[in-house]
């Protein structure tokens, strides 16, 4: 691209600029006033330039001058992103807070990775000078956190021959660490960081399929509807359902090496929420800080409209580069209805037609190219990493046939919808086992048969069929009373309550019950399960319904993912024996007793 | 610049004024117009380009006439003078006094938009504030820093809750004050009187800020209220080191102006004609509440929405709830049974809750107190609809005694005196009272320990 031209404001509509830019290119970034505000060209008509500007403009004049810096709208990365928290465009907000005290003031250029801070960087062995170095290739790592291992890579776009490597030593971002010749005799030095523009995928050999779960410690998630480490996953939910709590438990306790959090358009005190209290939180997996393995990127509500489309690229473009680590990442991005009214803003000030509720034509096709960037691959150094995407779409009212939950529903292969009857009784989560899904339940099966049980789809089957049922009587009951319904039909109930209450339901602030392991989860579904079946068998022997349903065993059953830990699975297992040993004194009781009255 | 008028509207309409061939205006600067009678009227370019200047007019078009029709570009955004001399005084939407008293005028100039907190400056609000209002304090607490609205709808007794709120609110455990901003925008006389009385029978008019714009007052003026508020909020809070209780009514009215002016602008209207930065706009407005680090003093939120037919689904319901830490909901169903303070529990919900109750806070059984009375109560309410099919004396023991339940329930713990301020202790008290009409095996939310403390049932309950 060429280099820094000079033009000239003509029209300021909120965030929506007209300007007269020589040469100026879709994608641009520019500078804009004397305020030095940071925009981006997103079309062009004859002279004219529309920019969005990532900041207010209040204060702005027509006439004043706009650089257009000649490249798109990039990220930086390298060593020291995680742990941090960064704006829709990459601005580290801590620093920020630093040098600018509480509030974000406007213009401010800065750095988005720390420039002074050494790392200790250790080339790879093996290789030497003269080697010929192919795009991705591995040059050596940087132990950013005490669990995460960074691998410095050739940047995508860079290939050749190795004429120099760095020792181990400490290297601060700007220092060089590699020199590459590429075939047009052209010398790149690389750093320990590199540049990549947001809006262009990053490349990768090829995609592969999912192949394992993304273990969340939710038993509706994990256990229900399993969504597959490299997958695409939705969260919609009225206000208040419980969007944000489900993505910050994926968050923390996720078997995912990077969290990755965009908060689009959502509260402040979120944020804080999460900065606050994953440094206390252990990583089940690792044992480690949780927050070693995160970074966030916040785009509060409050802050300027444009800057939250960018967020969700900003995020993305880091997840990919951890992927081409070899890692497995999730991202998170709450809300990506926020997202999407960002572009209908745009989309309004640029007077595109609106279609549906304002939004363009093209929502649906944005959209897809956002959840398409995540996937399971072979990187371009040959290994395996995963971006895992999870949105959560805000319906106005609740109402899930609005655009942006009925594009997103095409799109995904796991849909977590959150209810807000179940909200409203505290049933947390709040995920509605009828309107949710999962596409990937066979292959979620083999893991949890080879790792965990062989009899998790059937069990799991039972449970969602026995959910079902307990719909169609409800339904039966609401219309001519629980009279109407057999023993054995009552007893359904009491089984799909129990199932509700015992297994469904889990508490993000409940400290035993937060984190489910995989193992915990079976073991509380099979306790269940097997409560059901044999008090069935009782029911059938004449058991009372009532008796059955009262017994001091079922509150204990309904304690028992509180009372035992995921470590605990043994206690939880003697727990289980215990119940089925009660309920076999009970199964002989009553037979005995139908044998004397026959 | 400022001392140029300029006579060239060009167009007026809806509250917007156009100003052709002026260049160089600021976007947002503040305008002064003058009309044929040569009355003062105040606006704000809302946008700005080389040919044309649009104005929002805060006190509206009417009775315009482009002819004589003065400009004047005042070269600086809308500000709001800052000292202390703003508490017990009394304002219009755009900060001039309303009580007769002379302007402030020594002070600093502060931009009454403001500026973004840094979420990285935030502390989490954790402190409780104990409103003595049961249906908040037990089961939707307020904490310091929250901005928590009240769901309401025509004729319900919200200004009664957010007075009451006022009146009672302090921190458990500390002497000092809240200081008051009060922002009324499009309220009736007697609302705002009543709000006025409120204030001075308790005996904080002096601890107060009012910044009041009328039914009958120009609706543009409503879209700078709020601003200009919260700007004297954050001032009080964050260089006077006060803990502020916002109290906005009604952001109906609000966002109705907002609609007015947007459809004037033929902006694109996202669901029942208001605009789609409608959540962008009511969250630069709530976001400017909570805590920040390093300092003393915090802004909490107490805004009123009534919901247009009573529709929680309606765009401002709606989108405030998906902005604020949660909601107190009033239910017509309540009031009409003659329940005061009317809180449906239900929908209610308080997002803070979490870190500001237990232990260290208020009494620790008190979060699984809370989730438990919200289980009871909701198995009640399925009870409730049985009941209307089948009678209620066909229902199973069980089924009547969460029948019994939902009736105490509602008497004793949601409903309470105006004037009655509960400690947290004693609703607390009151909702073991409820819980021990159960067998214990009946209780699973609460834990073996506090049912050995606090659980009063005997074996008539079983
Ligand atoms: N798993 C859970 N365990 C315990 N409480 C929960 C859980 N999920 C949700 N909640 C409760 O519900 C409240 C609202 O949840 P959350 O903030 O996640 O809603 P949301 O869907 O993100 O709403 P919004 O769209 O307004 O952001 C929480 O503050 C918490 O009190
Ligand atoms: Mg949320």
């Amino acid at each position: 691209m060429s280099e820094a031209r000079v033009g000239r404001i003509i029209e300021i509509n909120g965030p929506i600029l007209r300007i007269n830019l020589a040469g100026a290119r879709n994608g641009e970034q520019v500078r804009i006033g004397s305020l030095d505000i940071v925009g981006e060209i997103i079309a062009l008509e004859g002279d004219i330039a529309i920019v969005q500007a990532y900041e207010s403009t209040e204060g702005l004049r027509p006439g004043e001058t706009v650089n257009g810096l000649g490249r798109p709208l990039t990220v930086e990365l390298g060593p020291g992103l995680l742990q941090g928290i960064f704006d829709g465009m990459q601005r580290p907000l801590t620093e920020i807070a630093r040098v600018a005290g509480d509030n974000i003031p406007r213009g401010l250029a800065i750095d988005s990775l720390d420039r002074k801070r050494e790392w200790t960087f250790l080339p790879c062995d093996g290789l030497e000078p003269g080697d010929t170095i192919g795009v991705g290739e591995l040059l050596g790592t940087v132990q950013e956190t005490e669990t995460i291992e960074h691998r410095i890579m050739v940047p995508p776009n860079v290939q050749g021959e190795l004429i120099d490597l760095a020792h181990v030593g400490e290297y601060t971002l700007e220092d060089t660490i590699a020199q590459i010749r590429d075939k047009n005799d052209q010398v790149h030095k690389l750093k320990l960081y590199h540049r990549w523009p947001v809006r262009i995928p990053r490349p990768y050999s090829r995609r592969d399929h999912g192949v394992e779960p993304l273990i969340t410690g939710q038993r509706i998630l994990d256990t229900f509807f399993p969504l597959l480490k490299g997958g695409k996953g939705a969260v919609p939910g009225p206000f208040g359902a419980g969007k944000t709590m489900v993505q910050q438990q994926v968050a923390r306790w996720s078997n995912a090496d990077i969290v990755i959090y965009v908060g689009c358009g959502e509260r402040g005190n979120e944020m804080v929420d999460v900065l606050e209290s994953f440094p206390q939180l252990q990583d089940p997996n690792t044992g480690r800080g949780m927050m070693e393995r995160t970074l966030l990127v916040a785009n509060t509500s409050n802050m300027p409209v444009v800057a939250r489309e960018a967020s969700v690229y900003v995020g993305m473009t880091i997840a990919e580069y951890f992927r081409d680590q070899g890692h497995d990442v999730v991202m998170l991005a709450d809300s990506t209805s926020r997202w999407a009214e960002a572009l209908r803003e745009v989309a309004g000030r640029l007077g595109h037609m609106p279609v549906e509720e304002g939004y363009p034509a093209y929502l649906g096709s944005r959209l897809a190219a956002v959840y398409e960037r995540a996937g399971r691959v072979q990187t371009l150094a040959g290994e395996r990493g995963s971006v895992t995407l999870i949105g959560a779409v805000s319906p106005p009212g609740g109402d899930f046939s609005e655009p942006v939950t009925s594009h997103t529903k095409e799109i995904i292969q796991t849909f977590w919808a959150l209810s807000k009857e179940l909200a409203d009784a505290r049933h947390y989560p709040s995920v509605d086992w009828v309107d949710s899904f999962s596409q990937d339940v066979s292959i979620a099966a083999g893991w949890w048969a080879e790792n965990i049980n062989g009899h998790w789809d059937k069990r799991r089957e039972e449970a969602l069929g026995l959910l079902a049922r307990d719909a169609e009587l409800s339904r039966i009951v609401n219309l001519v009373g629980p009279e109407a319904l057999s023993h054995e039909q009552q007893w359904e109930l009491e089984g799909a309550a129990l199932i509700k209450e015992a297994v469904l339901q889990q508490s993000a602030l409940d400290d035993v019950d937060s984190y489910c392991s995989p193992r915990k989860q079976f073991e509380l579904l099979e306790l269940v399960m097997q409560v059901f079946d044999r008090g069935k068998k009782l029911i059938e022997l004449g058991a009372p319904v009532q008796e059955l349903a009262e017994h001091p065993l079922m509150a204990r059953i309904r304690r028992a993912k509180s009372t035992w830990r995921s470590d605990e699975t043994d206690d939880l297992a003697e727990f289980a024996t215990e119940v089925y040993e009660t309920l076999a004194a009970l199964h002989s009781e009553y037979a005995s007793s139908q044998e004397a009255a026959s | 610049m400022s001392d140029v008028e300029y006579r060239r509207a060009t167009a007026a309409q809806g509250g917007l004024l156009v100003v052709s061939g002026v260049e160089s205006v600021a976007f947002g600067d503040r305008v002064r117009v003058r009309d044929h009678q040569g009355r003062t009227r105040n606006g704000q370019v809302i946008l700005a380009a080389e040919q044309e200047t649009l104005i929002q007019v805060f006190e509206g078009t009417d009775d315009i006439d482009l002819e004589n029709t003065w400009v004047r570009f005042l070269d600086q955004p809308l500000v709001l003078t800052v000292s202390p001399a703003l508490l017990g005084r009394v304002f219009n939407g755009i900060g001039e006094p309303r009580d007769g008293r002379p302007p402030i005028v020594e002070g600093e100039q502060r931009n009454v938009n403001g500026s973004a907190i840094n979420p990285a400056a935030r502390n989490y609000p954790r402190e409780f504030i104990q409103t003595g209002v049961s249906t908040i304090d037990g089961l939707n607490s307020l904490t310091r820093g929250q901005k928590l609205p009240i769901f309401s709808a025509s004729g319900l007794p919200h200004n009664r809750l957010a007075a009451q709120i006022v009146r009672q609110a302090r921190l458990p455990g500390e002497a000092g004050n809240f200081a008051i901003v009060f922002a009324a925008m499009g309220v009736s006389y007697a609302d705002a009187r009543f709000f006025e009385e409120s204030f001075a029978d308790s005996g904080v008019l002096g601890n107060v800020v009012m910044f009041v714009n009328h039914a009958d007052d120009p609706p543009v003026e409503r879209l700078a209220l709020p601003r200009v508020a919260l700007t004297a909020a954050e001032y009080l809070a964050f260089d006077l080191d006060r803990h502020v209780l916002v109290v906005m009514t009604d952001m109906t009215n609000y966002s109705e102006a907002l609609r007015e002016v947007a459809t004037a602008k033929g902006d694109v209207p996202a669901r029942k004609g208001y605009p789609g930065y409608l959540y962008s706009d009511l969250s630069e407005i709530y976001e400017r509440s909570g805590r920040i680090r390093d300092r003393h003093g915090s802004v909490t939120m107490v805004p009123v929405v009534t919901m247009p037919s009573d529709d929680i689904t309606h765009p401002i319901p709606d989108l405030t709830g998906y902005i604020t830490e949660g909601q107190i909901v009033l239910s017509r169903e309540l009031y009409n049974q003659g329940v005061y303070p009317p809180v449906d529990i239900a929908p209610s919900l308080s997002r803070l809750m979490k870190d500001g109750i237990g232990k260290d806070d208020t009494r620790e059984d008190h979060p699984r107190v809370a989730n438990q009375l919200y289980a009871l109560y909701a198995k009640a309410q399925e009870a409730r609809n049985l009941a209307s099919i089948i009678g209620a004396e066909e229902l199973s023991q069980r089924d009547q005694r969460y029948l019994e339940f939902a009736t105490e329930f509602d008497k004793h713990f949601v409903g309470q005196g105006e004037d009655e301020n509960r400690s947290i202790i004693e609703t607390l008290n009151i909702a073991w009272e409820l819980l021990s009409r159960f067998p214990r095996d009946a209780l699973t939310r609460v834990s073996e320990t506090d049912l050995a403390h606090y659980y009063r049932g005997g074996d008539e309950a079983a």
